[in-house]
C-alpha cells in the first residue's frame, strides 16, 4: 500500500498535498496518510470525507496517526 | 442660497450618524448578515464615489458606511442606492440589523443557515422601536462562534444532536479523535461512547464519521441572552437549546415583549441590566410559557465583565 507521509506539514498543506497526491491514484486504491496529533489529525480526515473519498481507519502510531483510505470516484 | 428642501422622513428612521465637520454625515447602511450582492456593491462603491470622500468604512456589526456625505446629498444618496434595493440601517432604540457568519452554506463548520435567519429577522423585526435602548441579535453557524453571538441582546449558535448507530461503526476511531471536548472515547466493545455532559453540539463526530453511523438527531439554535459591548460589557447567558430556525422571529419577539414591558420607566436600559434588575427567573418562565420543548432548566444571570479600572473594592 502506498504510504503518503505528511507528518511536520501544517493546516492546511497537508490537505492540499493530499489532495494533489491522489491525483495520481486510480480510483478504488487504498492509501495511507501519516499525520500529526493535534489539528492534523482532526480536520485531514474530514476534509478527505467531504472530497469524496471513502475513510477505512484510524491508527495511533508513536507519536503520530495512521488514516487509510480508499480513493473515491472523481 | 435656497436652503436645500431634505426629506426628513430619511432622517428620521436614522442611519445618518453626525461627523465632526460642519454638514457632513456618515450613512450607515443595512447589510443583513454582511452579505452583499456584487451589484449592490458595484452601486454603492459609485454613490461613494460620487458623493463622499473615496473611502467607505467597513463597520464592526458588517455594515458599509459611507463617509463624508453632505447632508444636501441625503435624498439624492438615498434615491440612488434605492436603484439596487439597498437601505439605509437605523440607530437609536430599535431591532438593529443582524450580524451573521456565513454559516453553512460555504463553511465547512457551519451547522445551521445563518444567512437566512438573518434576512428573516431584517425582514420582519428591523427597526421595531423597544421603547428603551437598542436591541441587537446575532447569528453563529456553529458553536466555534466567530461572531461572538453571546455579546448580543440575543444571540444564536447553530447546533446538532448526534445520535449513534451502533451496527454502522466499523470501529475505526475517528469521531473519538476529532472530538474535542472530550465527549468521546471508544469503549471496551471498540464503539464510541457518549457522555452528553460534554458535548457542545459541534456536530464533528458526524461530519468525520466514515460510515454514517453519527447522524443528527436533531438541529437547530443555542440561544444566549442578555449581552452587549461598550463600555460596561454583559456576556449572555443560555435560555434554549436546539430552538428549530423556523421558530427564531417568535422567539425574539418574546424576548422584546418581556423587555418592552419589565423596561417600563426604566429609561435608555439594555436587555441585559433589566434581567440583572427582574432576575433571570422572570424572563426564563415568560420563554418556558411559550416554548417548552427548548427552554433550559434553569440559567444564570448576565455575566458582567470588568473591563474598566478601578475594579470594585479597589482604589485606583
Ligand atoms: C452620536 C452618537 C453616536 C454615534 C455616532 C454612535 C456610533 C456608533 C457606531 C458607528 C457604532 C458601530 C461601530 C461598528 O460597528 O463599527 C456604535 C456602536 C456602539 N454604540 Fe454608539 N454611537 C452613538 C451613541 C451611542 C450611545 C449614546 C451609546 C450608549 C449609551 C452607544 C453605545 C454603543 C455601543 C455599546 C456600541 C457597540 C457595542 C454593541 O454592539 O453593543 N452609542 N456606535
Ligand atoms: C477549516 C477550518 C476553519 C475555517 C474555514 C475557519 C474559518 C473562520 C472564519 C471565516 C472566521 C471569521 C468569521 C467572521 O468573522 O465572520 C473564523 C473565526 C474564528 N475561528 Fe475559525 N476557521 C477554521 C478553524 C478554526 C479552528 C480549528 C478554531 C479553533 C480551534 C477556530 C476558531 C475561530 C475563532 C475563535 C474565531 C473568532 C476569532 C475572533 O474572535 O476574531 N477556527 N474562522
Ligand atoms: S461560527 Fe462556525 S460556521 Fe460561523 S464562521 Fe465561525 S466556524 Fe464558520
Ligand atoms: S457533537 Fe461535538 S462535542 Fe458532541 S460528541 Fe460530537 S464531536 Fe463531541
Ligand atoms: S467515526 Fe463512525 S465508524 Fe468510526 S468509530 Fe466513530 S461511529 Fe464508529
Amino acid at each position: 500500500m502506498q504510504s503518503i507521509d505528511l507528518r511536520g506539514v501544517t493546516c492546511p498543506t497537508n490537505f492540499v498535498m493530499a489532495k494533489l497526491k491522489l491525483e495520481d491514484i486510480e480510483v478504488g486504491t487504498t492509501v495511507e496518510f501519516l499525520l500529526d496529533d493535534g489539528e492534523p489529525v482532526k480536520n485531514v480526515p474530514r476534509s478527505l470525507k467531504d472530497e469524496g473519498h471513502k475513510l477505512l481507519g484510524l491508527q495511533e502510531r508513536d507519536g503520530y496517526y495512521v488514516l487509510t483510505l480508499e480513493k473515491g470516484a472523481e | 442660497m435656497a436652503e436645500p428642501k431634505i426629506d426628513l422622513k430619511n432622517l428620521k428612521a436614522g442611519g445618518f450618524i453626525k461627523e465632526r465637520g460642519k454638514d457632513l454625515f456618515t450613512v450607515r447602511l443595512r447589510v443583513p448578515g454582511g452579505r452583499m450582492s456584487v451589484d449592490r456593491l458595484s452601486k454603492i462603491a459609485a454613490v461613494a464615489q460620487k458623493y463622499g470622500k473615496g473611502y467607505v468604512h467597513l463597520s464592526v456589526r458588517q455594515s458599509i458606511e459611507l463617509i463624508n456625505i453632505n447632508f444636501a446629498d441625503f435624498d439624492a444618496v438615498v434615491a440612488e442606492l434605492g436603484e439596487e434595493q439597498q437601505k439605509v440601517a437605523s440607530c437609536g432604540a430599535r431591532v438593529r440589523v443582524p450580524t451573521a457568519c456565513g454559516g453553512c452554506e460555504y463553511n465547512p463548520n457551519g451547522l445551521v443557515g445563518t444567512q437566512k435567519s438573518a434576512l428573516e429577522v431584517d425582514q420582519k423585526l428591523f427597526g421595531t422601536a423597544t421603547g428603551h435602548h437598542k436591541f441587537k441579535v446575532g447569528f453563529a453557524g456553529c458553536p466555534f462562534d466567530c461572531p461572538k453571538s453571546a455579546t448580543n441582546d440575543v444571540g444564536f449558535q447553530g447546533a446538532v444532536w448526534p445520535k449513534l448507530d451502533s451496527d454502522g461503526c466499523i470501529s475505526c476511531g475517528l469521531c473519538a479523535k476529532s472530538c474535542a471536548e472530550g465527549a468521546l472515547s471508544m469503549g471496551a466493545d471498540n464503539k464510541p461512547v457518549f457522555d452528553a455532559a460534554k458535548c457542545i453540539y459541534c456536530g464533528d463526530c458526524i461530519k468525520v464519521c466514515p460510515t454514517g453511523a453519527w447522524s443528527a438527531e436533531k438541529k437547530g439554535y443555542t440561544v444566549r441572552i442578555g449581552g452587549k459591548w461598550g463600555r460596561r460589557p454583559l456576556v449572555g447567558t443560555l435560555y434554549a437549546t436546539f430552538v428549530p430556525e423556523e421558530r427564531v422571529v417568535d422567539f425574539i419577539a418574546a424576548v422584546l415583549g418581556w423587555y418592552q414591558e419589565k423596561a417600563e420607566g426604566a429609561g435608555r436600559v439594555r436587555l441585559g441590566d433589566i434581567i440583572i434588575r427582574e432576575g433571570w427567573q422572570s424572563l426564563l418562565e415568560r420563554l418556558r410559557s411559550e416554548f417548552p420543548e427548548y427552554v433550559v432548566q434553569e440559567t444564570i444571570a448576565p455575566q458582567v465583565i470588568q473591563s474598566q479600572l478601578p475594579l470594585p473594592g479597589q482604589q485606583a
